[in-house]
């Protein structure tokens, strides 16, 4: 029980000062509420299937078959797959993270969990779609066009910056997530 | 969107069951506990974004980045979309909303792009997966690189 509490202090006093603040401010905290009940939503919607996947794929993908398509060593191959993964994707960015988290473990080389990253944050399909009817075709083709190569040379800079060690401690802290 | 996600994750479930009931529970089992390892921290982005929708409505948002607002425009743009974290099909029609309203192409980009990219209020949950450091970097990379992107489109758009 003290686990949990202190697992999601930040949560309680989160939550605590919004009840305040509704309080005071009722109009700018019905706002936030119902805000939260739409975000609320889209996570039980989405997050489900999407650790349900996780799981599956943990289990009965091999570690080498991972390692072979994106691993070290696997050159554009690697990294288009990264690219497409992400961005077939759906759902926020946050929802990459633990697929991510999976990859590291099953051995998926860091550059490309990075570009994987990245294109689930902005090079989404689905997306997409959306940025053509919204903003129309040259907005939304420039976009991808610069984000494409953005998101790897982003994720090259990333790899260079961090240490084997602190690249390491990473993957170690992948290998414990679902404990 | 969400029914192909549910219709794959359900086939490939049932096909996992048949093959293998024990490596099945397993995997949900795996699947629970990665979940519940990160709840507190998506709790605590739920309630961020909340708060900030609320008070960054597009109104807000149009009179910050409208016309002749410049590079400072550009700058409070990708301020404003660094913090927000605005699914994509609300983002998209707000951005064309705004650009009606009078914002320049080039801090719509900017918006859009770091709106996607970097993650202020997310931070919680990436630091818990990817440590400080490259949490950090990610976000300070992507938010330059955003300024790339509002000026190529700010050149090619306009």
């Amino acid at each position: 029980m003290k686990k949990i509490l202190k697992r999601y202090r930040a949560f309680l006093v989160v939550l605590g000062a919004m009840l305040i603040l509704t309080i005071f401010n009722m109009e700018l905290g019905m706002k936030a509420i119902s805000v939260i009940g739409f975000s609320l939503k889209e996570m039980i919607l989405v997050i489900p299937p999407v650790f349900v996947l996780l799981g599956l794929l943990d289990i009965w993908v091999p570690r080498a078959t991972m390692i072979k398509y994106m691993g070290e060593g696997s050159g554009l191959k690697g990294i288009l797959l990264a690219i497409f993964i992400g961005s077939a994707a759906a759902g926020p960015l946050y929802g990459a993270f633990p697929i991510a988290a999976v990859f590291m473990k099953k051995g998926v080389k860091f550059s490309n969990v990075m570009i994987f990253i990245g294109a689930w944050s902005t090079t989404k399909i689905p997306m997409f779609l959306f940025e053509v009817t919204s903003l129309g075709m040259k907005f939304a083709v420039i976009r991808l066009l610069i984000d494409i190569p953005g998101i790897i040379i982003i994720a090259f800079i990333l790899s260079a910056v961090m240490t084997k060690d602190e690249v390491k401690k990473i993957y170690d802290n992948a290998e414990h997530f679902d404990d | 969107m969400n029914i192909t996600l549910y219709v794959v994750t359900g086939m490939l479930l049932i096909v996992s069951f048949y093959k293998d009931k024990q490596k099945t529970k397993k995997a949900l089992k795996k699947a629970w506990k990665a979940f519940e390892n990160i709840l507190p921290e998506f709790l605590v982005v739920i309630l961020l974004v909340g708060l900030l929708l609320a008070v960054m409505n597009p109104d807000v948002i149009s009179k910050i980045i409208g016309t002749e607002s410049g590079w400072l425009g550009v700058i409070l743009a990708a301020v404003i979309g660094s913090i927000t974290l605005i699914p994509g099909f609300v983002a998209f029609p707000m951005a064309a909303l705004l650009l009606q309203g009078g914002a320049g192409y080039m801090q719509i980009g900017a918006f859009i792009s770091t709106l996607m990219m970097v993650g202020v209020v997310t931070i919680p949950v990436e630091i818990k997966y990817f440590g400080k450091k490259l949490t950090i970097y990610r976000n300070v990379l992507a938010f330059l690189f955003s300024f790339i992107v509002a000026l190529i489109i700010g050149m090619v758009m306009a």
